[in-house]
């Protein structure tokens, strides 16, 4: 490209301002989809949703689905339900346990590898080569404690590479497991929204809206989560780059200096959760563990862990998208499961004491939309107090657009890179 | 022959959606039908005119609001439900609505719910168990929206008066991506 020509992103897409065309342009939403969503990884499903061999289930990527498969060995597999054939499903059940998958039409049958075993009066198929013929796979898929990746690109960064310095908050959340691990295993709500799926993204480490978004709900029930989005807060946004972003209110937990705090509750409300990570961490780590509590990061494109809760952000079109939620469980922790679950169920989906609200704003957002003027969204709040935190992460006050400015960032660069 | 139930849960492959096991009462009380029904529809005109109190008093004190997802005889104690509200958590939703700040209800959505196919289960107690289907017209900012649903109500009486003890509405829909829903329903 000419390099005097200003670049159509330098016009989009300006030093704390975005174009509305951004959330509303349908040309841009379908190239988002090949840039963005067909290339980078982004999140599926966790591996205890699939926890015997030949189990499975539909997830999707961007607004295709996807069937995360645990084959007949044990191994994960992304399989795209399109028959090789001429198109049809070749699975109609949400999720179930089989190891092959008949297509109905003309019955060619494919293993949970994915692999077409027969078809229908193969004299017809003289010379044909069956391996050539298997189902269409998510061309990289790879997890982390559990949590499944795919990327339609064949080459790029790995996994890890990706999610960079975010590691550190799936750590944090597995860690709060007295196993290690966790489980999603309750079901998702499935909230659908009349919204572009990065008005989503945006909001979710956006901690200015809280106090007047859910000031209704923060009103009337003692709910602490208030206090971490004041005009006093210590708690801060950070950017890890890739896109990645996190409120940590860690530095108000610490000050409280107060085991389970973060859930509002006391160690010796949980006795035996207490018990159990005391006994797998000793009380030392299992202190500073249960002070700190479960991160609120927002994972590129699509992985919203809001430290109870897992949301995962589907685009479906450019004013269109669902949000799926559901309850983070502590595999082996029962004491603690079900106060997840009941807060999760009180706070998400579309009759959420939260979400609903979240999901109205982003709905007006998206109406504003049309709107001509001001043709820019504006997204300065806290430039002047952006610093470096001793990893070398951007970080700014809970309640400034550093999470969306660096959201843009790599937006720019994953939709500019040719 | 077929018994009750399986005249009433249909073919194996849909009782993920009508439910099992419901028994239902095959004697007629022509009293006790009108008075549920007018229960059932003032219930209904208490939440299309969001007359947050009064439909709030209609509950026992150890109620439970339950609107499932994924299904109709899903394991609320295991599963994720749109709402699973024991009479603490009511209150606390109507507590919400009524700070005026809940933006979901801000403007109030503007309903008309059309009630019917009332059918009593049998009981084993003094407990009254009803079903029936509603369709609800939402209109609001978004736009309009078509809702319908089975409910199936315990209904008690209390110093002579009906009250809601148990009211489940499972939405035809509650396996799909549905729209904010933070109306009573
Ligand atoms: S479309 Fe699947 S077998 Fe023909
Ligand atoms: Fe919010």
């Amino acid at each position: 490209m000419d390099g005097n020509q200003i670049s159509r992103w330098d016009e989009l897409i300006r030093p704390g301002m975005v174009h509305g065309s951004l959330y509303s342009d349908e040309a841009i939403f379908k190239e988002e989809m090949e840039k963005i969503w067909f290339t980078t990884w982004v999140y599926i499903g966790h591996e205890s949703e699939v926890p015997e061999k030949n189990d499975f289930v539909t997830k999707s990527l961007g607004p295709m689905p996807v069937l995360m498969v645990r084959d007949s060995n044990g191994k994960i597999q992304l399989l795209l339900n399109r028959c090789p054939h001429r198109g049809n499903a070749v699975c109609v059940q949400e999720q179930g346990n089989r190891a092959r998958f008949t297509c109905p039409y003309h019955s060619w049958t494919f293993s949970n590898t994915g692999d077409l075993i027969n078809y229908a009066f193969p004299e017809g198929y003289e010379g044909v080569d069956k391996s050539k013929l298997g189902l269409g796979k998510v061309a990289r898929v790879a997890s982390y404690r559990g949590f499944v990746f795919g990327s339609m690109a064949a080459e790029g960064p790995t996994l890890e590479e990706h999610l960079g310095g975010a590691i550190r908050t799936i750590d944090q959340l597995c860690d709060n497991s007295p196993t290690g691990e966790i489980e999603i295993n309750a079901g998702y709500l499935k909230h659908r929204t009349r919204a572009n799926w990065k008005f989503i993204l945006e909001n979710e480490c956006d901690g200015y809206h809280p106090a007047f978004v859910h000031s209704s709900i923060f009103s009337v029930s003692s709910s602490a989560i208030g206090d971490l989005y004041g005009d006093k807060a210590v708690a801060v946004t950070r950017a890890f780059g890739n896109g990645h972003t996190e409120v940590d209110p860690r530095p108000e937990f610490r000050r409280r200096d107060a085991p389970m705090s973060w859930f509002g509750t006391t160690s010796e409300r949980l006795p035996e959760y207490t018990k159990q990570m005391n006994e797998a961490y000793g009380d030392r780590r299992a202190r500073e563990i249960m002070i700190d509590g479960t991160p609120h990061v927002m994972i590129f494109p699509n992985l919203f862990i809001a430290e109870i809760q897992l949301f995962v952000i589907q685009p479906i079109s450019v004013n269109e998208s669902i949000q799926h939620s559901t309850a983070i469980q502590f595999k082996g922790a029962p004491d603690i499961n079900r106060r997840l679950r009941q807060q999760t169920m009180g706070s998400v989906g579309p009759a959420g004491f939260l979400l609903a609200d979240d999901t109205e704003m982003y709905e007006r957002n998206q109406r504003g939309l049309e709107i001509r003027e001001p043709e820019y969204l504006f997204l300065k709040r806290g430039e002047h107090r952006e610093r470096r935190d001793e990893d070398g992460y951007l970080i700014g006050h809970s309640t400034d657009d550093l999470p969306s400015r660096e959201i843009w960032k790599h937006y720019r660069s994953m939709m500019e890179a040719t | 022959m077929t018994t009750d139930i399986q005249e009433n849960e249909g073919p194996d492959i849909l009782k993920e959606w009508v439910g099992k096991g419901r028994v239902y009462e095959k004697t007629f009380n022509p009293e006790l039908y009108h008075e549920v029904q007018q229960f059932i529809f003032r219930e209904a005109r208490l939440q299309d005119i969001h007359d947050y109190d009064a439909w709030e008093a209609l509950w026992t004190d150890n109620a439970l609001y339950w609107v499932p997802a994924n299904g109709t005889d899903t394991d609320p104690e295991r599963q994720m439900s749109l709402i699973y509200d024991n009479r603490s958590r009511i209150a606390l939703r109507i507590r919400q609505l009524k700070t005026g700040r809940r933006h979901s209800q801000t403007p109030p959505s503007q309903l008309a719910r059309v009630i019917s196919n009332f059918e009593f289960l049998t009981s084993s107690n003094d407990d009254i168990k009803v079903m029936c289907n509603v369709q609800i017209f939402e209109t609001n900012l978004r736009g309009d929206t078509m809702w319908a649903a089975r409910n199936e109500y315990t209904l008690r009486r209390i110093d002579g008066v009906l009250k809601m003890a148990y009211k489940k509405v499972v939405l035809i829909n509650n396996n799909k991506a549905i729209y904010t829903l933070s109306f009573l329903v």
